[in-house]
């Protein structure tokens, strides 16, 4: 909670969102795996679940940059997936000798004529080696990139566009055989994480509670962030950054701040993601898996935080069922609610709440109560105009 | 002589050809209120964005520099340096933050450190409260604290960005136009207000209202601007006489505008 203020939050209002954050918190790291252990929910789809609790790590990272900072990264996959291969280095060294080649070195470096691991592969045999390199690696692209284009104060469109090359410059570097990440097929067939079985459902179930345990952590961090001083700087950037600049703040700073911390945030959403899923491969880092993340985001309700953590688990539960029940047709649909949403309910799925309530009061003919922000709704899809200031 | 806080040198700039500002000099001394005025086009707000750091210029000379301080070379900074030396500036479309209330964008006006790091950890203390107070009572927003600055009223923007400026509390008010969109009884009060800067601080205000800029130029000087560079400098009585000044103004000369 903010000590800046008077807030405009009503300590009720407050009261109500820690009620829920801590009622879904409970059912998500204590009721949902207990009911997995009592046969209740089945292993696929407490597995599922694991998959859009890392979803949504990725959407938040997306919202961190659009929603609160005005920064339309369409690139963040990329942090995503690199956090995935990170770990995934990690579980192919755990499969030891008991790849299909019977060697002590992953399949696709036998299958390349490899007969001993690569230099860069030895340390990844370390959990905490490849722990730190989830956050280091990711950390350190995210800041380079950031460093050059904020400090060149590239934003718009422009940007989006450098993120999304960047992103699809490196899935072609990484479908290369010879970078020695796994081409193509990527990395798969895990076997064991520190120790345990990766395949046993105690294992899986673990890891889904530490998924859900990062992202509720990550939800009150952010929370906190978005309250501090700190936070009301990050979106008057996004509303007004010449303001902000001439008011003496460095916003090229701030900016470097929310990429690299949202690139570490995405990177353990991917790190999460690999062992639940069993998979990565270059797939993961194609431009169309950030726009995807986009997607989640407009559809939740962008410049929340619960906004993309709905979109994120909607979507892709959505997603689950179309792709079995209409295949050919998955992509329509995503495409058709997407324009939808646009068009008929910019705020994302957070605002109906809002959207009844005024219907409501409406149609009992009350008055709305006076436009201060504890009415405060999404930010609208549709950008506004930025504080033009005057050139004579 | 009081000491010039301003000093600009010969400065030019020219946009694509265009020549926004051409061998300009100018003097703000300490505690000085100047009014510049100047037709649509004559640099106005190109020299602004010089002082602010938003524009470099192609030649000349920009520096700042209080009596008992170093003086600062302004055209080597950018615009957050230039506003931590103590140069704030009024947008001439009020520019405040839409999204935040009233009350937060004072806070993030508000004088104090602008660091990253600093901002994760920062809490107001009673004293930055109670300005925040007065401010807010001075620029008669005290009832809308909570409201969103988007919603208010175009005059009411227009003082928030003052009180944004006053939270600052900058050593140079540059000032674009403070009275645009305001009743006849608003811009008499942000008259006052201004005069009532000066002194503790040092003011540049661009102003088009010639009823606004005879109350706040009283007998101090007005820089008439003209096609990017000085036209004349003196008491409002002697400029509005100044027969060059009526050329430009009322378009009687070759180079007048309507």
């Amino acid at each position: 909670m903010s000590l800046l203020a008077p807030r405009t939050l009503s300590p009720t209002r407050s009261r109500v969102e820690v009620i829920a954050v801590g009622v879904i918190a409970v059912g998500l790291i204590i009721v949902l795996p207990l009911l997995n252990s009592a046969e209740v929910i089945s292993n696929f789809h407490l597995n599922l679940w694991g998959k859009y609790l890392c979803y949504a790590l990725l959407a938040i990272s997306v919202d961190l940059l659009w929603g609160y900072t005005g920064l339309l990264s369409l690139g963040q996959a990329l942090f995503f997936a690199l956090g995935g291969y990170m770990h995934g280095m990690y579980l192919m060294r755990m499969i030891g000798d008991l790849g299909q080649h019977k060697k002590p070195i992953p399949d696709f470096l036998v299958f390349l004529g490899w007969t001993e691991l690569p230099a860069f592969w030895i340390p990844f045999s370390s959990f905490s080696f490849a722990f730190a390199m989830v956050l280091l690696i990711p950390g350190i692209i995210a800041y380079v990139f950031g460093f050059l284009a904020f400090r060149s104060r590239i934003k718009g469109v422009y940007f989006s566009i450098l993120t999304q090359a960047l992103t699809y410059g490196t899935s072609l570097m990484f479908f290369r055989n010879n970078l020695l990440m796994g081409g193509n097929n990527g990395f798969t067939d895990f076997k064991f994480i520190l120790g345990y079985d990766l395949l046993s459902p105690v294992t899986q179930r673990g890891l889904f509670v530490i998924t859900a345990l990062v992202l509720v952590a990550t939800y009150v961090g952010c929370r906190w962030l978005s309250r501090t001083k700190f936070g009301l700087v990050q979106q008057a950037i996004r509303d007004g950054e010449n303001r902000v600049l001439f008011s003496g703040y460095a916003t090229a700073h701030y900016k470097l701040f929310v990429f690299v911390l949202a690139a570490l945030i995405a990177s353990i959403g991917g790190a999460l993601y690999v062992p639940q899923v069993g998979i990565i491969n270059p797939s993961e880092m194609t431009p169309e898996k950030s726009l995807e993340a986009v997607v989640w985001v407009a559809v939740g309700g962008r410049g929340t935080l619960v906004g993309p953590i709905l979109g994120a688990i909607s979507i892709n539960a959505l997603k689950s069922y179309a792709t079995r029940a209409f295949p050919d047709l998955w992509l329509i649909i995503l495409g058709g609610l997407f324009v939808f949403m646009v068009l008929f309910l910019p705020g994302g799925i957070v605002s109906i709440p809002g959207r009844l309530k005024a219907i409501w009061q409406k149609m009992r003919g009350t008055r709305p109560p006076p436009p201060d922000s504890s009415t405060r709704p999404a930010i609208p899809l549709r950008s506004e105009p930025e504080v033009v200031t005057s050139k004579s | 002589m009081p000491h010039p806080i301003i000093a600009v040198e010969d400065v030019s700039k020219t946009y694509d050809g265009f020549k926004a500002i051409t061998n300009l000099t100018f003097y703000l001394y300490e505690g000085e209120l100047r009014t510049v005025i100047g037709p649509n086009g004559a640099g106005k707000s190109t020299f602004f964005d010089l002082i602010s750091g938003r524009a470099k210029p192609d030649q000349g000379k920009i520096d700042f520099g209080a009596e008992t301080a170093a003086s600062h070379d302004l055209t080597a900074l950018n615009e957050y340096e230039i506003n931590r030396l103590g140069i704030g500036r009024k947008f001439q479309t009020p520019s405040v933050y839409s999204e935040h209330t009233v009350w937060d964008n004072l806070v993030l006006s508000l004088k104090g450190p602008r660091g990253v790091f600093a901002s994760l950890l920062r809490r107001l203390s009673s004293t930055e409260r109670d300005r925040l107070d007065e401010i807010l009572k001075l620029i008669r927003l005290d009832a809308k604290r909570p409201w969103k600055a988007g919603l208010l009223a175009h005059g009411e923007k227009q003082w928030l960005e003052i009180g944004m400026l006053l939270a600052q509390d900058p050593k140079v008010l540059l000032v674009d136009e403070p009275a645009a969109g305001m009743t006849d009884d608003e811009t008499h009060r942000t008259g006052e207000l201004l005069l009532s800067l000066a002194g503790k601080h040092s003011l540049i205000v661009v102003e088009h209202d010639m009823g606004f800029v005879k109350q706040i130029a009283r007998d101090g000087q007005v820089t008439v601007l003209h096609q990017g560079t000085v036209l004349c400098e003196g008491k409002f009585d002697d400029v509005q006489a100044d027969p060059k000044v009526r050329e430009v103004y009322l378009g009687r000369g070759k180079h007048g505008t309507r």
